[in-house]
């Protein structure tokens, strides 16, 4: 059996998840697009349940009510679980009554049935269970309470298969009248299309297009609706969309009357009162979170993620080592020893090596989420990134992007529309990530010794600049349209929970790991092929007759153009693919004399803007592909920034040859 | 007056939405419908979005969005 668990955005849905499935859960993507599906068996069961996204509404409009509603009315599940904030239940109630309309077992599940007893207000379960014709089960996630009885009236909803039973939410009057006229002309066609019709209708009088093609209604019956629904808004005084949403809260508010009793503020909605006077506070708001997202930061790229990265390297290292030993120690093939260790362990020991950060990151992540901080980020930070087409949340995953790219894509699933999600993958990796500092050191050593800060600056903005640019044009060409309404509940604040914050932690570890995996250790093993072999596949005696080298000559017109058209930079910049470091060892080792020797300063210059613009490294297109789910946009995604970065290192190499 | 216009802390009732598609939807499913009790909690640091409350739970909406939202102010 499957059910389908729905709910609204803060309502605890994930925590729920999380509880019914434990870890035993499978993260994916619906096709095509950036939204995430999760899956899960229910413990001690063999059913599954499947984790849609938080949406405020089955109309279809986002991506995420889009397919939820899909999933809901093609996939069919046995059951809907629907999860209901109780200290927001008008508003969540909403989502509700439009799941009552498809007709399917349902079985409402009132969360934070503790925050209800610590503020002595009460519901009455089972007068709410009549009205709303499902059974309601009283819940708290986050105490664990009530969680077996859920379990097993959803399993006896799924197996007696209980519809709903009270699905008219109207009383008399125009909208009752509209609603029964409308259901009787599309009855028919409903049954046909197996569709509830009460959804239909509902549908139908809202104008989706979809529904109307779905029912195969001719001319003259979309006439007769047109009739009905114009003869309603007339005498309801208001237009249809309106009149519908105005009926369903009139349901609610009557039905709510008879069963809620709540204080007017609940003892967190004054707690968040007083923590937001500073936290959103005019003055101090933007000051506190720089020094929270500084601190994050510092913990994670600084001591503490320093400390774990690096005993973690070391192990590998270690071990990397004990395996070369034994391989020469065996006297095996030098050049299966050369895959084995430089090929193959490398790259494992590349794909090994961000799982520090990752895990850091994404603890403090999941911190902020889990509280309710995040929202305030968006409210707080939300003018700002309007400015160049995006919403306040993304400023989350650009600033993640300074430390490193994989992790700040990744973060790009918490961004509340995919529109945001898509652009702020396409413009993170312009964020100069750590791996590039050595990069900047090392040329600034040879040629800004005098301006070395102002440099690094430079380049730090330059990335900045890049990325306001190429959002500003991208919303004027690929992004227009409407975005997606900035209307976002604001939560309370709330203790985060540790079993929530794990299972997230260790879910991006593993999703990293497995995803991550085989493109890393892939592009290694290639990259290491390239560098040792020559174009009839022997042990290449020089770099330059290596296939990478001979790659670099057939380039090397490609990049003359922005001053350093050598094959030994081609290589290395190949070569940064693995890891950004790797493009100074491979510099030194190419070109023993000093670049000197070679670049000028205004090719230096180019070939800094070139590293700080271009595709990032293997990790980075890996976790891209993960989020944008699609190889072609990927290698778009790549494209695009090679584009960039040679454009704008052409731009710099031609300004500075005039200025320098 | 428009909800954008609404002094912080005085309680307004909704007279009337206006604005089209995708984005009056979502305003009206938030509960934001005519005869709905709306308050104005605080603005942003910058002035954009707002903080409202309304039907016992807090949203956050910009500045161009409350526009759209027709109040009368009640006692």
């Amino acid at each position: 059996m499957i059910y389908a668990l729905v709910g609204n955005q803060n309502s605890g849905k994930t925590t729920l998840f999380n509880i019914l499935t434990g870890s035993n859960q499978h993260v994916g993507n619906f096709p095509g697009v950036t939204v995430e599906q999760k899956y899960g068996i229910i413990k001690g069961t063999d059913y599954q349940v499947v984790d849609l996204p938080g949406i405020y509404s089955i109309r279809p409009y986002s991506n995420e009510e889009i397919l939820t509603r899909d999933f809901i009315l093609n996939n069919k599940p046995d059951a809907i679980i629907n999860i209901v904030d109780a200290m927001n239940i008008e508003r969540n109630l909403y989502l509700t009554l439009q799941l009552l309309e498809l007709r399917i077992p349902t079985v409402v599940a009132i969360n934070m049935m503790d925050e209800v007893r610590a503020n002595n207000a009460s519901i009455n379960i089972e007068l709410l269970s009549e009205l709303l014709g499902v059974p309601v089960v009283p819940i708290s996630a986050i105490k664990e309470e009530g969680i077996s009885e859920l379990i097993s009236v959803v399993e006896n909803t799924a197996k007696n298969k209980t519809i709903p039973k009270v699905y008219d939410f109207c009383k008399p009057g125009p909208v009752h009248r509209c609603i029964h006229a409308v259901s009787h002309v599309i009855e028919d066609h409903a049954d046909e299309a197996n569709i509830s019709a009460r959804y239909a209708t509902m549908q139908i009088i809202l104008n989706d297009s979809k529904i109307i093609d779905l029912l195969k209604l001719d001319d003259s019956k979309i006439d007769i609706i047109k009739c009905h629904v114009d003869e309603m808004e007339n005498e309801r005084g208001l237009d249809c969309e309106a009149a519908i949403a105005d009926m369903r809260y009139k349901f609610i508010e009557s039905v709510c009357s008879q069963t809620v009793l709540k204080p007017e503020k609940s003892k967190e909605r004054e707690r968040s009162i007083n923590i937001d006077k500073v936290l959103t506070h005019k003055f101090y708001a933007i000051p506190i979170f720089v020094v929270i997202i500084t601190t994050i930061f510092w913990l994670t790229f600084g001591p503490i993620g320093t400390f774990l990265s690096d005993s973690f390297s070391a192990f590998i290292d270690n071990i990397i080592g004990t395996i070369a030993v034994l391989l020469a120690s065996y006297g095996i093939n030098e050049v299966v020893q050369g895959l084995v260790i430089d090929g193959i362990l490398a790259g494992v020991g590349s794909v090994l090596s961000f799982l520090p950060i990752i895990l850091l990151l994404f603890f403090f992540l999941s911190i902020l989420e889990d509280t309710g901080y995040m929202a305030r980020i968006a409210f707080v930070m939300d003018k700002l990134l309007r400015k160049i087409g995006l919403s306040g949340k993304s400023i989350v995953p650009f600033l993640i992007g300074f430390g490193c790219t994989v992790p700040a894509v990744m973060a790009t699933r918490t961004l509340p529309s995919e529109r945001d999600r898509k652009l702020t993958i396409l413009l993170v990796p312009f964020m100069s990530c750590t791996a590039k500092i050595p990069i900047y050191a090392f040329f600034t050593d040879y040629f800004f010794v005098e301006h070395k800060a102002l440099i690094m600056t430079g380049l730090y903005f330059g990335g900045i600049l890049t990325a306001v640019i190429t959002s500003v044009i991208f919303n004027k060409v690929a992004f227009k349209g409407n975005p997606i309404p900035f209307v976002m509940e604001m939560p309370n604040y709330r203790w985060p929970s540790l079993k929530s914050v794990t299972i997230l932690m260790w879910e991006k570890a593993k999703d990293f790991i497995q995803r991550a995996f085989t493109i890393i250790v892939a592009s290694t093993i290639l990259v290491w092929i390239l560098q040792s072999f020559d174009l009839r596949f022997n042990i290449a005696e020089d770099a330059s007759l290596s296939i990478l080298g001979s790659l670099g000559k057939v380039l090397e017109p490609v990049f003359r153009p922005l001053g350093f058209g050598d094959y030994r930079f081609v290589t290395a910049l190949v070569t940064g693919l693995i890891a950004k470091e790797t493009v100074v060892s491979t510099l030194e080792v190419l070109i023993p004399t000093g670049i000197t020797t070679i670049l000028t300063t205004a090719s230096a210059l180019a070939f800094l803007t070139f590293t700080l613009l271009y595709t990032p490294c293997f990790a980075a297109i890996a976790s891209i592909k993960r989020e944008v789910n699609s190889t072609i946009k990927t290698i778009g995604i790549i494209i695009f920034q090679i584009l960039v970065a040679w454009l704008i290192a052409f731009l710099v190499y031609n300004v500075a040859g005039i200025l320098l | 007056m428009t909800l954008d216009q609404l002094e912080i802390g005085k309680p307004a009732i909704i007279t009337k939405v206006n604005g089209n598609g995708i984005l009056r939807s979502r305003l009206l499913e938030m509960g934001l419908i005519p005869e709905t009790i709306v308050e104005v909690v605080k603005t942003a640091p910058l002035k954009d979005p707002i903080e409202i409350t309304l039907r016992s739970y807090v949203l956050t909406i910009r500045l161009e969005e409350a526009q759209l939202i027709e109040v009368q102010e009640v006692n």
